[in-house]
């Protein structure tokens, strides 16, 4: 009997010995889960083509690492906190998920960092633009991804204003995130040296910015900042095109406005509206290569830099968990803030002590249709930002983990 | 009749065994926020079914709870039990002056009213700074239950309270429906003429009627906010009134384990059936129309049909 015991013992012993060498993946397969509009309003910026470029991630590494199966599960998240918080919380628990992705606008993707901070498990926040994420509300297990308000507002902002646009007009959704929006970007622009000349306001989801239109006419100001998003974007840069701004001689700036959204109003409506992004398919050959594979399967639509942002981040979390030979959260986290990336799609990054992923972004301005050589050939490049210049200085977003260190 | 109530009550005591045994089967998180929204439907039901009237707004009370408790809990510190007191409260309040003004009209005029309020509650909410607009107000703490006697940080712990919250809930419920008021409500509800000839004031019970709903409601809501640690802007739209009348009509309006049955099926349509992506809202839409022309009772309505038209009772009958 003793003498079992002791072999037993001596057994554990080595197992234990043994696990350093030996990959430590939690339940034996690495999960991804993307949670991400599916099916309303920001589906056509992330959604299902989110899915496809996760799993073109996995399939880069054969759907195996640290000899392991890696699986996707996805679901749609319906806009809700509530389904966002549940079935994150759900799949680590439960299924064992390891990383989530997503997970749509910002109240959800909220409710999912609050989960995984409170099960330690990785989250990587691609969809929302809330800057509070790595700020007030930051934890260690969020890493924001792609964009943010902050950079929506300096990256447009101060671009604009470097390239000449020195008096500016705003037309703002009336509520919170378009107010913060153009009280963000004011203060930029009068940060380098512009100045604002007025700002209407307009109801959320409204149809007719006639009268909106007609004031940021006769303010006469070089640029008319579109502090709203979605709809209201497409709609006023519609009507702004029926009622000749641009042809006039203003330019305008629209702050949230994605590649898809330019595709739906077509170069005839958007031409020569500036916005920032941090990823166009056709900046360089890396991001035509991964925009043709996608376009491949999603039917000839090209990446939005969401999407991209979904791809990179899976891959960068697996290139991790490979490197290390464990999916453990806290050690991925350690090594992704310790060691800066390289990656083709969004160039050199860091992940700061919040969470913030910094990288370069770029000042975009829509083609004419008589510059676009084909299909979804829609910007060109006006600057490019540093993502130092780009992004909230840490000490600057209320972050409780920079105190500490 | 004594049959019946002996399957009512084996169908009673099987469902408090498989509510209290759930959360070692089910992720208690999902559990909490389906007995939420089954208290939500009941209370919704409670005005529809039980009063006649139909209104379009009970998100309001539900999302306003739970910011309300959101308020108080995270920016005030109260705790929780006195959050969920003051949401009730809120809700019960905004209930009597919507209530006051929408009762004076009937049918789909009433309902238009209180979607009207909810609708300017729903604009006042995206405004206001205490709401967070379109990031909710995230990171409500869950503190201990009845100052420190309950530790509810483990996700089976706060089921249990929130189980013993709901259950009270449905124990008004019941009680008011039961009631002699719950009896002159069902008059109403059959000939309002004939009730006001026989001396009722019938406004002032529609009123009563909908304080009542108004503030189950915001206990449902403000439970809500407390398992999941937000209040969003979600919980207030037009879509969610939707959503509650969909619950009560799927479970059986005017019984009253039917919101409850409804409202499970709906959350679980939700959550379970999220991978299937954009097709969630479709076959959410292909079941409602299914139950709307095959089952006009709902699922409990229809079961119970079942029940009492069988000449004499058997033993299988309880496997519903």
């Amino acid at each position: 009997m003793r003498k079992s015991l002791a072999a037993a013992a001596l057994v554990c012993g080595m197992g234990v010995a043994a696990l350093p060498a030996a990959a430590q993946i939690s339940g034996d397969v690495v999960k991804l889960g993307v949670l991400t509009d599916m099916s309303s309003l920001y589906s056509d910026i992330n959604g299902p083509g989110a899915v496809v470029a996760v799993q073109m991630a996995i399939e880069e590494f054969g759907g195996m690492v640290a000899g392991k199966k890696i699986e996707l599960v996805q679901a749609d998240v319906q806009n809700k906190a509530d389904i966002a918080a549940t079935i994150s919380g759900r799949w680590y628990d439960v299924e064992g998920v390891d990383a989530i992705l997503g997970t749509g606008g910002s109240a959800s993707s909220i409710a999912t960092m609050r989960v995984a901070g409170e099960k330690k498990r990785m989250f990587f926040a691609v969809d929302p633009a809330s800057s509070d994420i790595t700020g007030k509300l930051c934890n260690a297990y969020t890493v924001h991804w792609v964009y943010d308000t902050v950079v929506l507002a300096n990256g447009t902002g101060s671009a604009v204003v470097k390239a000449g646009g020195k008096s500016w007009f705003f037309l703002t959704a009336d509520y919170a995130f378009g107010h913060a929006l153009e009280r963000d970007v004011s203060a930029v622009v009068t940060a380098n040296g512009g100045k604002v000349v007025g700002s209407v306001r307009h109801p959320l989801n409204t149809s007719d910015f006639s009268s909106f239109m007609l004031q940021a006419q006769a303010s006469k100001a070089q640029v008319i900042g579109l502090a709203n998003a979605g709809g209201d974007t497409i709609n006023s840069i519609k009507q702004a095109a029926e009622f000749g701004v641009v042809k006039g001689g203003q330019k305008l700036a629209g702050l949230l406005v994605f590649v898809t959204d330019v595709h739906s109003l077509t170069l005839k409506l958007a031409q020569g509206l500036q916005l920032t992004e941090a990823f166009y398919w056709d900046r360089n050959d890396a991001s035509r290569a991964f925009a043709k594979r996608f376009g491949e399967r999603m039917n000839g639509k090209m990446p939005t830099s969401i999407q991209a942002g979904f791809y990179t981040a899976a891959k960068h979390y697996l290139e991790q968990v490979k490197a290390l030979n464990t999916d453990d959260a806290d050690k991925v986290m350690a090594r992704m803030k310790s060691t800066p990336a390289d990656e083709p799609l969004f160039g050199k990054a860091v992940i700061r002590q919040d969470g913030r992923k910094v990288h370069d972004v770029y000042l975009f301005e829509v083609k004419a249709p008589s510059e676009s050589k084909g299909p979804w050939d829609y910007y060109k490049l006006i600057r490019t930002i540093p993502g130092e210049e780009a992004f909230r200085p840490m000490d600057q977003g209320g972050c409780p983990l920079v105190k500490k260190s | 009749m004594t049959n019946n109530h002996t399957l009512r009550n084996i169908l009673l005591v099987a469902a408090l065994a498989v509510a209290l045994a759930a959360p070692w089967v089910a992720y208690p998180v999902f559990l909490m926020t389906a007995l939420c929204f089954a208290l939500f439907a009941c209370a919704f039901n409670l005005l529809l079914g039980f009063a006649g009237l139909m209104s379009f707004g009970h998100a309001m009370f539900f999302g306003m709870a739970a910011y309300f408790f959101g308020h108080t809990v995270k920016e005030w510190g109260w705790r929780p039990e006195f959050g969920i007191l003051a949401s009730v409260l809120g809700a019960a309040a905004l209930g009597a002056v919507t209530g006051a003004l929408a009762i004076r009209r009937q049918g789909i005029y009433f309902a238009m009213i209180t979607l009207a309020f909810s609708q300017m509650i729903y604009f006042f909410c995206v405004q206001a700074p205490f709401t967070h607009g379109e990031d909710g107000l995230q990171g409500i703490p869950r503190r201990a239950f009845l100052g420190g006697l309950i530790e509810v940080k483990d996700d089976r712990a706060m089921y249990y309270v929130v189980l013993a919250i709901v259950l009270f809930g449905f124990a008004a419920v019941y009680r008011i429906i039961h009631s002699p008021f719950g009896q002159v409500l069902k008059a109403i509800r059959e000939n309002e003429q004939r009730a006001i000839s026989l001396g009722y004031n019938a406004n002032l019970y529609k009123l009563l009627a909908f304080i009542l709903s108004a503030a189950i409601a915001g206990l449902a809501g403000s439970t809500k906010a407390m398992v999941l640690q937000f209040a969003t802007l979600t919980d207030v739209t037009a879509a969610m009134s939707g959503e509650v009348v969909l619950m009560a009509l799927v479970g059986g309006i005017g019984t009253l384990a039917g919101p409850v049955v409804g409202a499970f099926v709906i959350i679980t349509m939700q959550n379970y059936l999220a991978a299937a992506g954009e097709w969630v809202l479709v076959i959410q839409g292909a079941i409602f129309v299914v139950i709307v022309l095959a089952f006009r009772k709902g699922i409990v309505g229809e079961i119970g049909d079942l029940v009492r038209r069988r000449p004499k009772p058997g033993p299988a009958g309880s496997s519903a």
